[in-house]
């Protein structure tokens, strides 16, 4: 779709002029010969296919493999805009973990009519089998990946929160690394906080999260559905950088009541499994039995307290696109505090007056299935036709439940390396969180993904979205 | 009174087990009306891997099938005092939201017939009528007849058979009573048979919430709301999350599966 509102460019106030983080990098820029860094751009894109970085980021679901372009122009945040960020995630990744274990157990939310019944009464997302459970160290979600859109110098919107298994950190950590490799004149004059750390910090992270009973240094696993599964990749790249076991379903067994892999020592436990197999097929004795992917057994031993699974089953509820409109609500619940980061206002079609208006200016609104992901299954008005518009307008009289209605917004835009040199192009951004009993860890940076074709405001990799490098900057 | 139970239930295999997993809810706890005295659980072919509370506040154990056997043998042995409270459980306890128990489940799914039934006893003075009315409905309908159900026949297909056990009569007013907007459970327990000490297995009831008494006992099989001949072991939305045994079994072979129950004073 192509929008004319005015949105706020975070390279440049005027031509030729840029905002002050981007100083360095413009002057930079300007010294360079757009046909070499055409060519420094194609090479990162080998770079990308020879190690394999070939999924989808945002589909669990079997997706096709293609590589997802990289634009070589950076994205950059100051050190006041992210310190502003920081606070707002930390802020809201805590009410999260609040509301999730509030919805297990006594569910005063519900009860103080702050979120209503039915939303969660109706909602398959909400796990039954969680009741009780109180994950150790009361962590719900150990890795959180807040997607935002900026529409002006310090207006940032959540355009959702992923609770459940937040995909696409290797893109982060290969991103930078390309970067460091084809410019690293740029990292001595500018000061850009590392990301590396990354998988350190998340096995510091889970490894603090491991069951009361580990007496010893926590045994870390990463779960994965296999080879077949589009993010195998980011499995087998982060277990490795961790220094942790890859295991599929096969290697994992129930001995003396803890979960065990197989090594070449014979079973040895699991304290902590960052899993990337979904709820539904995680353990079949409990839930799907047909599921080859999952480990029998593996819900009682987590409700004995003998294991931490990352994240915990459940935490769906959380990223429901149903509750979203609740989240500031939410986070005035539990941490007493006004919200930092804004919701994008959105209309729940569940109430009619929603419905109306949404159905009286559905040309003007981005409407989204509740539990949608991956930008399928949604209508962006602007950029529908008339036949679009009345297919759906009867999807949604016939379920209005379903869907939620968000205005289209102003998202920034950030320049890209085209031929004919920089154009602007949207972008959103993903920072990556970890949660741990001690701390909240926010890695300076994240994914930001951008909408390739001029004017889109879509920026899913499956809808012909790129990734770019993200700096924030050090004091 | 004074209940002694002793639940005896093999499994046989024909060929060798190498990895099974059992999930047992066969332990009944102390409270609304009964009072749980030396109760024992003897394994045999299989060890005891965990012991949790599950959702519905189950005693839940995990047994893991001892390398190679054939035969598993989890036997149940213990007393239970009781008082007879008209089958009135009362307050709701746990975490587990009473609407959860609204939630319609597989097995619970209604239909036309469910809809019918629960028609048929919508005009009523309150909802401890409605609920007689319903239990007595249920049992003109759906024939006591063994061996015509089993354990995933789902509610609806049981009511329009016109036949089902005890496990079926329970899913049938669960769901009706869901219908009609009361949240139900169900029970799975052991039951006092007069002049009948042996028994093939154990029973099933259903609870139904009620605004004036809390949840309050059905027993649609024997016309009853339960007395004191009644213990109550495990609950949940269905016989899928109070099933007295739970299996997963790696592998191919036949499993033979044998009860011996008994229930005495």
């Amino acid at each position: 779709m192509t929008e004319s509102k005015p949105h706020l460019d975070e390279m440049f106030v005027s031509e030729g002029a840029p905002r002050a983080p981007y100083e360095l990098y413009h002057d930079w820029f300007s010294g360079e010969d757009i046909k070499h860094l055409r060519r420094k751009s194609a090479e990162a894109e080998a770079f990308f296919r020879r190690i394999g970085i070939t999924f989808n980021v945002y589909g669990q679901e079997d997706a096709d493999e293609r590589l997802i372009p990289f634009d070589i122009v950076p994205r950059v945040i100051s050190a006041r805009e992210w310190a502003r960020l920081e606070r707002g995630i930390e802020q809201r990744v805590r009410a999260i973990n609040a509301f999730l274990h509030d919805i297990y157990h006594r569910q005063e939310i519900l009860r103080a009519g702050r979120v209503p019944k039915e939303l969660i009464a109706g909602n398959e997302a909400f796990l039954p089998e969680m009741i009780g459970v109180s994950p150790p160290g009361g962590v719900y979600t150990h890795i959180v990946g807040v997607d935002l859109v900026r529409t002006g110098p310090d207006e940032f919107f959540v355009l959702e929160d992923n609770a459940r298994t937040p995909s696409g950190v290797s893109y982060m950590l290969e991103n930078r690394e390309t970067m460091l490799q084809m410019f690293p004149e740029l990292f001595t004059n500018m000061k850009v906080r590392p990301v590396s750390d990354y998988p350190r910090a998340l096995r510091r992270s889970l490894a603090a999260s491991a069951p009361p009973c580990v007496t010893g240094k926590p045994e870390v696993a990463v779960l994965t559905p296999g080879i077949h599964n589009s993010a195998y990749f980011e499995h087998a790249f982060l277990a490795d950088q961790m220094g942790a076991e890859l295991v599929e379903s096969t290697d994992l067994r129930i001995t003396d009541g803890r979960v065990s892999m197989r090594t070449t020592q014979g079973y040895k436990p699991v304290d902590v499994l960052y899993r990337r197999v979904d709820d539904a097929y995680l353990d079949p004795l409990t839930f799907n039995p047909e599921s080859l992917l999952g480990v029998p057994g593996i819900m009682d031993v987590y409700r004995a307290g003998n294991i931490t699974i990352a994240n915990a089953p459940g935490t769906g509820i959380a990223d429901d696109k149903a509750l979203y409109s609740y989240m500031p609500d939410i986070v005035e619940f539990y941490t007493g505090e006004r919200a930092i980061l804004q919701n994008v206002p959105t209309w729940r079609c569940s109430e009619p007056d929603a419905l109306k208006y949404v159905l009286d200016n559905l040309a003007d609104l981005v409407v989204k299935e509740v539990h949608g992901s991956g930008g399928y299954g949604m209508l962006v008005g602007p950029a529908a036709s008339k036949r679009e518009l009345a297919t759906f307008e009867k999807k949604l009289r016939a379920r209005p439940a379903n869907y939620i209605a968000q205005p289209t917004l102003a998202l920034s835009t950030v320049p890209i390396l085209t031929q004919k040199g920089l154009a602007p192009r949207h972008v959103d951004l993903r920072p990556f969180v970890l949660v741990s009993p001690n701390e909240i860890n926010i890695t300076p940076g994240g994914l930001t993904r951008v909408a390739l074709k001029k004017g889109s405001l879509v920026v899913n990799s499956s809808q012909g979205g790129g990734t770019k490098d993200t700096w924030v900057l050090g004091e | 009174m004074r209940l002694r139970i002793s639940h005896k239930t093999t499994y046989n295999y024909d060929t060798p087990v190498h990895y099974a997993l059992q999930q047992l809810r066969l332990r009944p706890r102390t409270g609304h009306g009964q009072t749980v005295h030396d109760w024992t659980t003897e394994i045999s072919g299989a060890t005891r891997q965990l012991s949790f509370e599950d959702q519905y506040t189950n005693q839940t154990d995990l047994l893991l099938a001892d390398d190679g056997t054939t035969h598993i043998e989890v036997h149940c042995e213990g007393i239970v005092e009781t008082t007879d409270t008209a089958g009135v459980i009362g307050r709701h306890k746990g975490f587990a939201p009473l609407w959860l128990f609204e939630n319609e489940t597989a097995r619970t799914k209604p239909g036309p017939e469910l809809r019918r039934l629960a028609r048929d006893v919508a005009n009523a003075d309150d909802t401890l009528a409605q609920m007689h009315a319903l239990s007595a409905t249920i049992y003109e309908q759906v024939t006591y007849d063994i061996g015509k159900t089993d354990s995933t026949t789902p509610a609806e297909t049981a009511l329009a058979a016109g036949h089902g056990v005890c496990q079926d009569h329970a899913h049938i007013m669960i769901a009706a009573a869901r219908l009609l907007g009361h949240p139900a459970r169900y029970i799975s327990g052991y039951l006092l048979m007069e002049g009948l000490v042996e028994q093939d297995a154990s029973h099933a009831w259903c609870e139904v919430w009620t605004d004036s008494l809390g949840w309050v006992g059905f027993d649609v099989s024997n016309r009853i709301c339960p007395d004191d001949r009644y213990v109550r072991v495990a609950t949940g939305r269905d016989y899928g999350d109070a099933a007295p045994i739970l299996g997963i079994r790696q592998g191919m072979g036949q499993e033979d599966l044998h009860v011996a129950l008994q229930v005495q004073q």
